[in-house]
């Protein structure tokens, strides 16, 4: 057996076992204690990347993938873990957002609260197994493992605000919970199987009169997950949850609303693709008007934003709406320009959370009893009190500042030059492309396409507005005190999205393996259901 | 006749659920979260098919699938007991620290005008 192919549980292992060493310490060790955590989340992205190379290996054609039978039992009845090129990239975009929230949060985030940096492990740990479980009730787990985290994670810092949006945030995925449970177990009593690669050989072969129960316990668990991604109208308490959250927990959220996304991906084209028989293509139709209602509800939010974190939260639902109406068309060249916008958007949504909170030292507080929104800021005193020492002024401050902020306004927007542009021009160009006639795009498509400018131009006109009101309206600016640890994450995720930009045609070629693998997941199928356990060692007795 | 009144009991305790969570009150919301969770545990349950009196272990040798229940369902509901319970309890947690530091048992964190 080689060690290597037990690389695969690792991003599970390495952080749950971090969360649980890092208990042992007293909260006043926080030197030894943040050491600790930065290690284990650097070696999560090392691993995370030789993962990735590990997918990307085979022939650019074939799908290559990873299967790790846990308690060594085959497929249908065993459980198993499986890596893709996309589970690939979902981890080392965890990794990358993990990294630099932990950094940002060295600053003084992590000692505001008890077991900051367990908490964070345990969140990495849930997301890392959503990402790579093959089988639906895992699933849940991984998902709840999560979610007890970032209930967790959110109250993290205390305070009113953070309680009341608390509250809500848990009641309403305590109730998503429930409905996944109901999704599933139906699923489970039409197939008799929890195994997505099983689930897809036996759904074409469902009678038609199992089969309306079938879909109603798919409907039912997309629903789950559209809560979790924020959909409308099921998101309305993702932006005051991601608006009340601490800047570092805000930046790994990013990714939260995700995980929801990410699923649907598999699901609806594992489940329910081409090969699916009677039930193919079901919800696509609905995933896509979801979405499109969702990119407007959020537009209107972005615009209406007095506050920049609530900007941020808004533009969470629509990068999730662009996305799930991505989903919603089923093409293979959307579908890859759409993994691209998903990497970027992440990023610069991190970045930008983590931007906000260096901004809104700088204002001014009277300037905030203008906007109504902010109140959510001024009612916590203890925090304020921190500020004011939290670091050195660094010369240039502002316009360190300030270009990260009119980068992340330009990847948000997504104008050129950055990333941004080129997922969304990867998305346009595969549905009103120079090589397609007009009158060939369907409805869909130039709905999908004015979705995709008008949040744009909403994204635009709400950043400038902003930056206008953080940068040019003071006038007497009060210099924000940063540290190192505070700016170089948000840089670093701008240069990465940067570097993106110049390393397009790498990265969209891998994007674009990813979606014709999703899309004909024949392979993906073929390799977790052939995967065989690794026989039991040679009895002593036959031993020379 | 059972399934009749298993579906009863189910919709009765997911149905009470469902009103009491869209109660104003934290109390409400939480004993409105158990309920559902009950209601979808027996969900589960009923989901390996009622039958009565058949083991759920399969033996050794030959045998037929069809005299034996299925354990599957009855592992999922076992997991999901403890984690409905470990989440409820983290939730009160929640709700009684809402009530301290706002006052009050509203869900929104204060009374409403």
């Amino acid at each position: 057996m080689e060690w290597k192919s037990h690389l695969l549980i690792v991003p599970i292992l390495l952080p749950m076992m971090t969360g649980a060493l890092l208990l042992l310490f007293d909260e006043r060790r926080h030197a030894l204690k943040a050491t600790l955590s930065v290690i284990a989340t650097v070696s999560l992205l090392v691993v995370a990347f030789v993962l990735l190379s590990f997918a990307d290996s085979g022939e650019p054609d074939a799908a290559r993938t990873g299967v790790y039978l846990l308690g060594n039992w085959s497929a249908p009845f065993g459980i198993v873990l499986v890596l893709d090129r996309l589970s690939a990239l979902m981890l080392v975009l965890t990794g990358t957002l993990a990294l630099a929230s932990l950094t940002f949060s060295l600053a003084r985030w992590d000692r505001i609260g008890p077991h900051y940096h367990t908490l964070f492990q345990l969140l990495l740990m849930g997301l890392n197994g959503a990402f790579l479980t093959g089988d639906l009730f895992n699933l849940f787990v991984f998902f709840e493992v999560l979610l007890a985290a970032s209930y967790g994670l959110v109250l993290h810092g205390s305070g009113i605000q953070r309680v009341r949006a608390g509250l809500h945030y848990i009641a309403i995925n305590l109730a998503a919970s429930l409905l996944f449970l109901i999704g599933v177990s139906l699923i489970y009593g039409v197939t008799g199987t929890l195994n997505m690669a099983d689930l897809a050989v036996r759904i074409p072969a469902v009678a038609a009169g199992d089969q309306p129960l079938l879909l109603a316990g798919a409907a039912v668990l997309g629903v789950a997950f559209l809560v979790k991604a924020g959909i409308y109208p099921l998101g309305f308490w993702l932006p005051t949850a991601y608006t009340a959250a601490a800047a570092p927990v805000a930046g790994i959220f990013a990714i939260l609303s995700k995980v929801g996304i990410y699923i649907l991906f598999r699901l609806s084209l594992l489940l329910f693709g081409v090969d699916a028989g009677a039930s193919a293509g079901f919800g696509e139709l609905w995933l896509f008007v979801a979405g499109i209602a969702t990119v407007a509800f959020a537009s209107a939010g972005v615009l209406a934003s007095q506050g920049m974190a609530r900007l941020a939260g808004f533009y969470v639902l629509v990068s999730s709406g662009t996305l799930l109406s991505a989903i919603g068309l089923a093409s293979v060249e959307v579908t890859s320009g759409a993994l691209y916008y998903m990497v970027s958007s992440t990023m610069a949504l991190s970045a930008f959370f983590l931007l906000v909170e260096l901004l809104d030292r700088a204002q001014d507080p009277a300037a905030d009893v203008l906007a109504v929104t902010m109140e959510a800021y001024g009612d916590d005193p203890e925090v304020e009190d921190v500020v004011e020492d939290a670091g050195l002024v660094i010369p240039g401050t502002i316009s360190i500042l300030g270009l990260c902020f009119v980068a992340c306004a330009i990847l948000l927007a997504g104008l050129p030059p950055l990333s941004g542009f080129i997922g969304k021009f990867a998305m346009l160009d595969a549905i009103i492309g120079s090589d397609k006639p007009v009158l060939d795009v369907s409805l869909f498509g130039w709905i999908f396409t004015a979705a995709l400018i008008g949040s744009g131009l909403a994204a635009m006109i709400a950043m400038v507005r902003a930056g206008i009101r953080t940068f040019w309206a003071p006038i007497e600016g009060t210099v924000p005190r940063i540290r190192l640890v505070e700016i170089t994450p948000v840089a670093g995720l701008l240069l990465l999205c940067a570097a993106m930009t110049v390393g397009g045609g790498p990265v969209l070629r891998y994007m674009d393996a990813t979606a014709r693998a999703m899309h004909a997941p024949r392979v993906y199928i073929e390799e977790v259901l052939s995967a065989a356990p690794i026989p039991p060692p040679a009895a002593e007795g036959s031993q020379p | 006749m059972i399934e009749l009144t298993l579906a009863l009991g189910i919709g009765f305790l997911v149905g009470s659920g469902i009103w009491l969570l869209q109660r104003p009150r934290t109390y409400q919301v939480i004993v409105g979260l158990s309920l559902i969770s009950y209601g979808v545990n027996l969900f589960i349950f009923s989901m390996s098919r009622l039958r009565s009196n058949v083991p759920p272990v399969v033996s050794s040798g030959a045998i037929n699938p069809a005299d034996y229940a299925d354990p599957l369902p009855q592992a999922l509901v076992l997991t999901a007991i403890v984690i409905g319970f470990a989440t409820t309890a983290l939730f009160l947690v929640v709700l009684l620290v809402s009530r301290g530091l706002t006052g009050s048992d509203h869900v929104d964190g204060r009374e409403p005008n």
